[in-house]
């Protein structure tokens, strides 16, 4: 009897761990009215107070929007999304932008505390410094920004979009829709025509970042869609590190996010930027969860500029994104490593597209698709060498693991090359988790799930080691919780 | 744009059709009602999906759009030189200088169809057949006509739909089980056309019983401006080895869609490769449902593509079933502004554990206008499988050259050695000693042209 009450409870247990940011905070929100019409988008405009200049971008996006089809070339399957049904804009209740910290309602603080973001600067150990500073994004606005004075010394500007449309349009007008532009898919057409808020970074000439920024995504109103924009510009010889992360409550239904994010890199500029998606997955019936529909590109414009993209992904029920360089700028480098993990009903369709049009680009791909449950994961990926390329290279790895014999692992690779002096190597391997490897740890003590997740850890290893310190260790331990029940 | 298609290709089915001698073809009062209503599906079929354009993800790298603007008509029948247009010779047999390989039948097909006059069939084992569809569709229909569309479903693809609409001739081989025969079976498709474009859609028939063991040369020429559009069934019995050797070296204004669909049961070996080198535009595909524990599918080709050609391997492997294996090697070299395409997928279907797959596609590009698009895919939901591809695009590495060119070998006569000796390794993974011979000779006579 004990040995069953003591399963029962280790079973809550590991139920209560698997998604920990389940939680819905209580707070007053003002929302748009469902629906979408150009109403909406003036609605929004008008919230953010924008310039006509980037309503009238907005609205041409959304008429362009109006005449597409929805992408359905992904090996993803979902119920038609009703696009009238989501509320476009949605904000906690404030009088005005806080101006500090102080005037922030406690209660949207309190759920930062909860998910373990820091966003009251004083609460770090006084004498160490400062290694992040955060741009904290609820539902569809950012409630705040911190160590902004101390990246002022620097000249970095790291604030809301919003806030740049307004501080700096000149920089927002020249770059936004710059590599991704209004017109570029879908969703990315969307997002042009709703965008609400989401980050801004700006490094200039020479400068290297003092601290990593990040931006913490938090999905909280029901029906809602959470619409990101994030714009990160280096300038010549300049550094960056960017990371973000993303929760959403657990609920029932779907929730939608089709973020856009550009990357532009000049001369000797190098951007690192680091993903941990951790979206609500739904349960293990495949009931609720976020569509997270994302379109991310880099564009290295300047010479031996380097984009590095990092990628974690264990959340959400469909993931459709594609992570890109377009090497531009002669001897410019580009990089995507990604782990991906699906669990249960899980879909994720991902991967990177790597554009050679430089002489002497560099490429590197390395990814790690993670399957259990009934789960389906895919890695779908471009490589195309232009016939400016000279002296072109990729290296691609793609390697899959097999956990459970109801899932499946798909590789869908493209590769085109149009010059004979690149050199181009793609390697792909899929297997099962190995036996031996189970059975070695198994007989040395360690559970079945904590074997797993030591074997799946060091699968992905090649790729959590590109990520940031603190990032690396919970992305360790996210990889565990993702995985758990999938094995025994 | 999808509805732009439709029209053009129709008008190309109607005036196809319009010209036949008899409105389709003979042989479909011969097959009975089952293969005239299999004509009329193929051909309503072919109405909806229209020639393949690159918006078709199979055909991404390789449109026939262009097909559906040329007035193709079909070959005539009747005596040579007729029109005018005289076929060229018919070459040896592929293996024939090889010692012991004298063919055990010899068929040549002018235009689509089996030239008797042509060809040879010498004394054949009990119940091996080996000759003309259209003659079998005639004298033994009970032979023919159930194994016609059991591999290649019309649904399968535009290329299969048109050619089931309109074949009107073809090769049957059917081998019963437990013969092995030891001299290969050697098929000569010749094209003759001149500067009118002709087009024909041949059906092949290979079946192999049970515990038998065949090898079935393939070998593709002409002159002239046509289209050949081959549909090849391929059925490979428990137990059977099928030894499957192509050599496509159509004219240069040709086009050449061959399709293979093979079948594999329990311990069946299937074992094919096709060395392109002609035609303006050709696709080699190959769909194989591996549907027997134990069955071994080996696909591999060899391609130089010049001038501004396009050669296209397509293949699809189901492992349908558990304990089964794949293994496939594509290597070409691309010159001048031609184009390579390969595009391999591997299914391993829920439950079809033990599957060992492997895949391996290189290109050698020649020249600066060279392009290679490849697009290996796995797409596997069983777990316990062992499934690895690896893909390569490069030049010709310069330390090679450079040993050649140490030991006082010129710089051309050093490229073409390391190329004759990158499409040699995919010979070199024959089992048939005789062969990997006879192509090993033809890929040097290629590289020899000019």
């Amino acid at each position: 009897m004990a040995a069953t009450v003591d399963t029962v409870d280790t079973v809550h247990a590991v139920t209560a761990q698997k998604y920990k940011y389940g939680f819905f905070t209580d707070i007053e929100v003002e929302t748009a009215p469902k629906g979408l019409d150009e109403d909406t988008i003036r609605f929004i405009s008008a919230k953010k107070g924008e310039p006509a200049w980037l309503l009238e971008w907005r609205l041409k996006a959304f008429r362009h929007w109006q005449g597409m089809v929805e992408p359905s070339w992904a090996k993803v399957a979902y119920d038609p999304i009703d696009y009238q049904d989501i509320h476009y804009y949605a904000a906690p209740k404030t009088k005005a932008r806080p101006k500090s910290l102080d005037e922030v309602d406690p209660e949207l603080l309190r759920t930062y505390e909860k998910l373990g973001i820091p966003l009251r600067e004083q609460e770090l150990l006084a004498g160490v410094e400062p290694t992040v500073a955060v741009d904290a994004v609820f539902d569809s606005v950012s409630v705040a920004t911190t160590f902004k004075a101390k990246l002022e010394e620097y000249g970095v500007i790291f604030c809301s979009i919003s806030e740049a449309v307004e501080k700096h349009p000149e920089l927002v007008r020249k770059y936004l829709g710059s590599v991704v532009p209004y017109s570029d898919n879908y969703f990315a057409t969307l997002n042009s025509a709703v965008f609400t808020d989401g980050s801004f970074v700006y490094v200039p000439k020479g400068v290297r970042c003092p601290m990593e920024l990040s931006t913490y995504f938090r999905i909280n109103a029901q029906n809602t869609g959470q619409f990101e924009r994030t714009l990160i510009i280096a300038d010549p010889g300049s550094y960056v590190s960017y990371l973000e992360g993303c929760t959403a409550p657990q609920r029932d239904e779907n929730q939608l996010h089709a973020a856009v994010v550009e990357l532009i890199a000049h001369d000797d500029a190098q951007i690192k930027y680091s993903t941990v998606q951790n979206w609500y997955p739904g349960d293990e019936n495949g009931v609720g969860g976020i569509y997270n529909f994302v379109t991310k590109r880099g564009a290295c414009r300047g010479r031996n500029s380097k984009i590095s993209w990092t990628q974690v992904e264990t959340g959400s029920a469909i993931t459709w994104k594609y992570p890109s360089c377009i090497l531009q700028g002669d001897g410019s480098v580009g990089e995507f490593y990604s782990v991906a993990i699906t669990n249960n009903c899980q879909q994720a369709d991902t991967g990177t597209k790597m554009i050679h049009i430089g002489r002497n680009t560099r490429s590197t791909i390395v990814s790690k698709g993670i399957s259990a449950g009934r789960s389906q994961n895919t890695y779908r990926g471009l490589v195309r060498i232009q016939p400016g390329a000279e002296g072109a290279r990729n290296y691609t790895q793609c390697d899959s693991l097999l956990i459970g014999d109801r899932c499946g692992a798909h590789t869908v690779p493209y590769i085109e090359s149009r010059n004979r002096t690149a050199r181009v190597e793609h390697e792909a391997t899929t297997a099962k988790i190995s036996e031996d490897q189970l059975f070695y740890c198994r007989q040395r003590g360690l559970g079945q799930e904590d074997a797993v997740s030591l074997i799946v850890n060091g699968f992905c290893k090649q790729v959590l080691q590109e990520l940031p310190m603190e990032f690396a260790v919970e992305a360790q331990k996210l990889v565990g919780i993702s995985l758990e029940g999938s094995v025994g | 744009m999808d509805d732009a298609r439709t029209p053009t290709s129709s008008a190309w089915v109607d005036r196809f059709e319009a010209a036949l001698a008899e409105p389709v073809a003979s042989a479909a009062t011969v097959g009975g009602d089952r293969l005239a209503a299999l004509r009329r599906a193929g051909r309503t079929r072919f109405r909806d999906l229209g020639f393949p354009t690159r918006r078709v993800e199979a055909w991404k790298y390789t449109s026939l759009a262009e097909l559906a603007d040329t007035p193709h008509l079909p070959a005539p029948v009747g005596p040579d030189g007729d029109d005018g247009v005289s076929a060229p010779p018919v070459p040896p047999p592929v293996l024939g200088a090889i010692e012991g390989a004298a063919p055990a039948a010899r068929l040549v097909l002018v235009n689509g169809r089996v030239d008797a006059a042509l060809s040879s069939i010498g004394p054949l084992p009990d119940g091996v057949v080996a000759g003309s569809l259209a003659a079998a569709l005639r004298d033994t229909p009970a032979l023919v006509a159930d194994r016609l569309g059991a591999a290649a479903a019309i649904d399968d693809g535009a290329l299969i739909a048109l050619n089931t609409a309109f074949f009107d001739d073809g090769v049957v081989v059917i081998v019963p089980p437990g013969v092995e025969l030891a001299a290969p079976v050697e098929l000569t498709l010749i094209g003759r056309a001149g500067e009118a474009p002709l087009a024909w859609h041949p059906r092949l028939i290979l079946a192999v019983g049970a515990g038998s063991r065949v090898t079935v040369v393939e070998h593709h020429l002409g002159g002239g401006r046509y289209f050949s559009n081959l549909v090849t069934e391929v059925a490979v019995g428990a137990g059977a080895r099928l030894g499957h050797y192509r050599v496509q070296a159509e004219a240069a204004a040709a086009a050449h869609v061959s399709t293979i669909t093979a079948r594999l049961e329990r311990d069946a070996v299937y074992e094919t490769l096709t060395l392109s080198g002609g035609a303006r535009v050709a696709r080699n595909e190959v769909r194989a449902v591996v549907a027997g524990t134990g069955a071994e599918c080996r696909l591999y080709g060899a391609y130089l593509a010049r001038g501004r050609q396009i050669l296209d391997n397509t293949t699809v492997i189901d492992h349908a079933v558990p304990g089964t294996r794949s293994r496939q090697v594509f290597q070409g070299a691309i010159d001048d502004q031609a184009r390579g395409v390969f595009q391999g997928k591997v299914v391993v279907r829920p439950d079809a554990q033990k599957t060992d797959g492997y895949q391996l596609n290189r290109a050698l590009l020649l020249s600066e206008r060279a392009e290679i698009d490849s697009k290996p895919e796995l797409e596997i939901f069983a777990d316990d499988v062992k499934c690895s591809h690896g893909a390569t695009a490069g030049e010709i590495d310069d330390s090679q050259l450079f040993y050649l060119q140490s030991r006082g070998i010129g710089r051309d006569e050093a490229r073409g050695l390391l190329t004759r000796a990158f499409l040699g390794e995919v010979i070199a993974e024959i089992e048939d000693e005789r062969v990997r011979a006879a192509l090993g000779d033809l890929v040097g006579a290629w590289m020899d042209r000019p």
